[in-house]
């Protein structure tokens, strides 16, 4: 089943904002572990909060907060952004008849 | 009642209600056999996902390696549940949109190659076998320990369960168990851990426990003087091996667990795209309750243990708990020999302190080769006589390290106070979670309710990875290779009789442990973040990519891993074969080989794109359903 010019340009418009969706939270995400967690720890761990250092608290409790979030946020974004390009009705097939605003 | 009442009881109706829904939730189809019919709601998923993730490891050893870790064991809290960014971001909605039963099928058809399909179900089932053996040798010890049967009975027992609910209800019925079993699991860790934290520091809530205050000081403070008044290092800063160690093993625990099949089908069972992205974010609430909780009662229980032994001062004689003293739990596991003592110094009580002059360990190491010595004296074999010598030689050697020690040690500041080594030959991190209850003093239903929770725990991720093995064999071998003509009605059939086959298989390593089973987290999870992880985000993520790329990169993937981990810790771990020996000198860039997936994926990636680009494009109607996964719809 060949797409049509039109809706192929859809599917690679989509595409593309999907990746940028993507590296803009996996760039939080390495941020928050690997960055907070592990690299910069030192440095964080001279800022307190509360009974803990605030290294350590990204290390074991933050991070896994902010992975949580980041999830959320994601299926927010991506179910704004299937509406956006018409992917949210799976039930009716698609046809390339549609055309996009 | 007693605790061993409670325990039989609690267990008891824990099993009923997984048989009683083995029996509800029996599967009539194939796609309810490996999907459960494609229609759990995400909520649901989430949950079974959290039950299928959480394994005897997670319930029981995780909270241990961080009490005796400290800082360093945030890998593990960080890599088991970051993975789920990745699986959420890069895996799950794609693969759930191919819409199909297996991994390797996702593999074969998207690399338009039997051969990778081959691969990808030689992997996924070595990653899955090694992983099962660790879920039914939990079993048999809980059972072990706790309802005082012996070890085959309770991995007997174990096995009926998970052969009920998996032949029966194939995922249908795995899904609804894992449901109850994620129930019990988390009411299981988290009621002791609120105990203790409200004992501890009186704030009902764990993960503000940590941060809170222990007459007046705050409980990580607390925690780092009094291990460090002792020698150990500080809590909160211990490094595991270096940065970069933590660095890549959190890489590979991230990037493995993104690629373990039996998660990964989870994903397949929800009805839309959008639900596995929800289904993803569930999912790791689910975990994070759990994993948030763990560091918590990590810190608690180092502190438990410790003040339990150093009841006062260091140095001052009463500083010390006497021997005769110790608490009933404490004799419990001297029992299990997971916890032993031995009074060096002759003064009834017990000192434990880290002491880096290894005189303990090498008084230690004497008296086991006296004992050898004694064996060998008494036996009428006929190598006894080489066995003598050589015990005698162990000897000597141990009086010698005893006689070296001694002269490092008498400059610690231990030696003042009388000391002559640390007295707690073993402290077995395992015991932590489970022994946690008891050094708390809580009410007998407490600890039957820990037990009922580990076994939840080892059962649920046992039959998820059962039903991978079975659906790789019935789906992928089978029907997808040898016999693509069988009906439904007969693959059903085979699917079962491959359950029934993983399982005993399962059964037969679990009673005979073989020495690779020691190396699990090393084998699976390196094995699933070289193999599968990236084979699968290739797939989605390049176009380009074609066969000859993917098998190459797999094969490469797997090999450097494989060998990087088996030169360290021998070939399929057997003690001697190793040709590197396992040891920091020749550590790769000081990168544990638990912590070498990430290594091994790179490698994976590099030799895929490089290999690609000698062969052409895939054929178009592989583009296109390439495509096609990238977006919902159709």
């Amino acid at each position: 089943m060949a797409d049509s010019e039109s809706s192929q340009q859809r599917r690679r418009d989509y595409w593309r904002e999907n990746l940028r969706i993507m590296a803009w939270l996996l760039a939080v995400w390495f941020f928050v572990s690997y960055g907070c967690g592990i690299l910069f720890v030192e440095e964080l761990n001279k800022i307190s909060l509360g009974g803990f250092q605030l290294g350590f608290w990204m290390a074991q409790q933050g991070s896994i907060y902010v992975f949580v979030v980041l999830i959320f946020v994601y299926v927010r974004l991506m179910n704004k952004l299937d509406k956006k390009y018409g992917f949210d009705k799976e039930d009716e097939p698609e046809t390339d008849k549609k055309e996009d605003a | 009642m007693d605790v061993k009442t409670w325990t039989y009881l609690i267990v008891g109706i824990t099993f009923a209600l997984y048989i009683g829904i083995a029996i509800w939730s029996r599967a009539k189809s194939t796609s309810e056999f490996y999907v459960a019919g494609g229609g759990v709601s995400p909520l649901a998923n989430g949950m079974a996902t959290a039950a299928d993730w959480m394994s005897a490891a997670s319930f029981l050893s995780m909270a241990g390696l961080i009490a005796f870790s400290g800082y360093g064991g945030s890998v593990f809290l960080m890599g088991w549940t970051g993975g789920y960014v990745l699986l959420a971001l890069l895996l799950a909605p794609y693969l759930r949109k191919y819409g199909k039963f297996t991994v390797p099928e996702f593999i074969g058809e998207r690399f338009y190659s039997k051969t990778a399909r081959v691969v990808a179900v030689v992997c996924l089932i070595l990653v899955s076998v090694t992983y099962v053996i660790g879920q039914m040798k939990g079993v048999g010890v809980v059972f072990s320990r706790f309802l005082e049967t012996d070890y085959n009975t309770g991995l007997f027992v174990g096995m009926g369960i998970v052969f009920f609910y998996a032949v029966l209800g194939g995922m249908k019925g795995i899904t609804y168990t894992q449901i109850v079993q994620y129930v019990v699991l988390i009411f299981a860790y988290t009621v002791p851990a609120i105990f203790i934290s409200l004992q501890l520091t009186g704030n009902p809530i764990p993960q503000f426990g940590l941060g809170g205050d222990v007459d007046g000081t705050p409980l990580l403070a607390k925690l780092d003087t009094v291990i460090q008044d002792l020698g150990f290092n500080q809590f909160t800063t211990d490094v595991m091996g270096s940065k970069l160690n933590m660095f890549a093993y959190t890489l590979s625990l991230m990037i493995g667990t993104a690629g373990l099949p039996h998660v990964i089908i989870r994903f397949f069972t929800v009805p839309k795209v959008k639900d596995a992205r929800l289904s993803a974010g569930y999912a790791l609430i689910f975990i994070a309750i759990l994993y948030t909780t763990a560091p918590a009662v990590a810190a608690m229980a180092r502190l438990n243990l410790t003040q339990t032994i150093q009841t006062g001062k260091v140095g001052a004689l009463e500083g010390n708990l006497e021997y005769e003293k110790r608490p009933e739990w404490f004799k419990n596991w001297e029992k299990t020999g997971l916890l032993e003592f031995r009074d060096w110094n002759q003064d009834g009580r017990i000192q434990y302190y880290n002491d880096p002059s290894g005189l303990g360990e090498a008084h230690f190491a004497l008296e086991k080769a006296q004992a050898q010595l004694a064996t060998a004296e008494s036996s009428k074999d006929q190598n006894a006589a080489t066995l003598i010598a050589e015990t005698q030689a162990a000897i000597i050697a141990a009086k010698k390290q005893i006689a070296a020690a001694k002269t490092k040690h008498a400059k610690t500041p231990f030696a003042q106070h009388g000391w002559q080594g640390n007295e707690m030959v073993k402290v077995d991190k395992d015991i932590i979670v489970l022994a946690n209850p008891e050094i708390a003093k809580l009410p007998g239903w407490v600890i039957a309710l820990v037990v009922a929770g580990g076994l939840a725990a080892a059962l649920s991720t046992a039959a998820g990875l059962l039903l991978a093995i079975a659906s790789a064999i019935s789906h992928d071998l089978l029907k997808g290779i040898m016999r693509p003509n069988i009906t439904e009605k007969e693959e059903l059939k085979a699917s079962r009789i491959a359950m029934v086959g993983a399982i005993l298989m399962a059964g037969y390593f679990g009673l005979n442990p073989p020495d690779f089973a020691a190396g699990t987290v090393a084998i699976a999870f390196g094995l699933a973040a070289s193999s599968i992880f990236p084979v699968l985000m290739m797939g989605i993520f390049s176009k380009r990519m074609n066969r000859q790329g993917a098998i190459a990169g797999m094969i490469a993937g797997i090999g450097v891993t494989l060998l990087y981990v088996f030169q360290h810790k021998g070939i399929m771990f057997i003690p001697g074969t190793s040709f590197l020996g396992d040891l920091k000198e020749n550590w790769f860039f000081g990168i544990t080989p638990n912590a070498f997936g990430a290594v091994g994926a790179a490698v994976n990636f590099a030799v895929a794109f490089a290999v690609s680009k000698k062969f052409g494009p895939p054929p178009n109607e592989v583009q296109e359903l390439v495509e096609r996964i990238r977006t919902p719809g159709d």
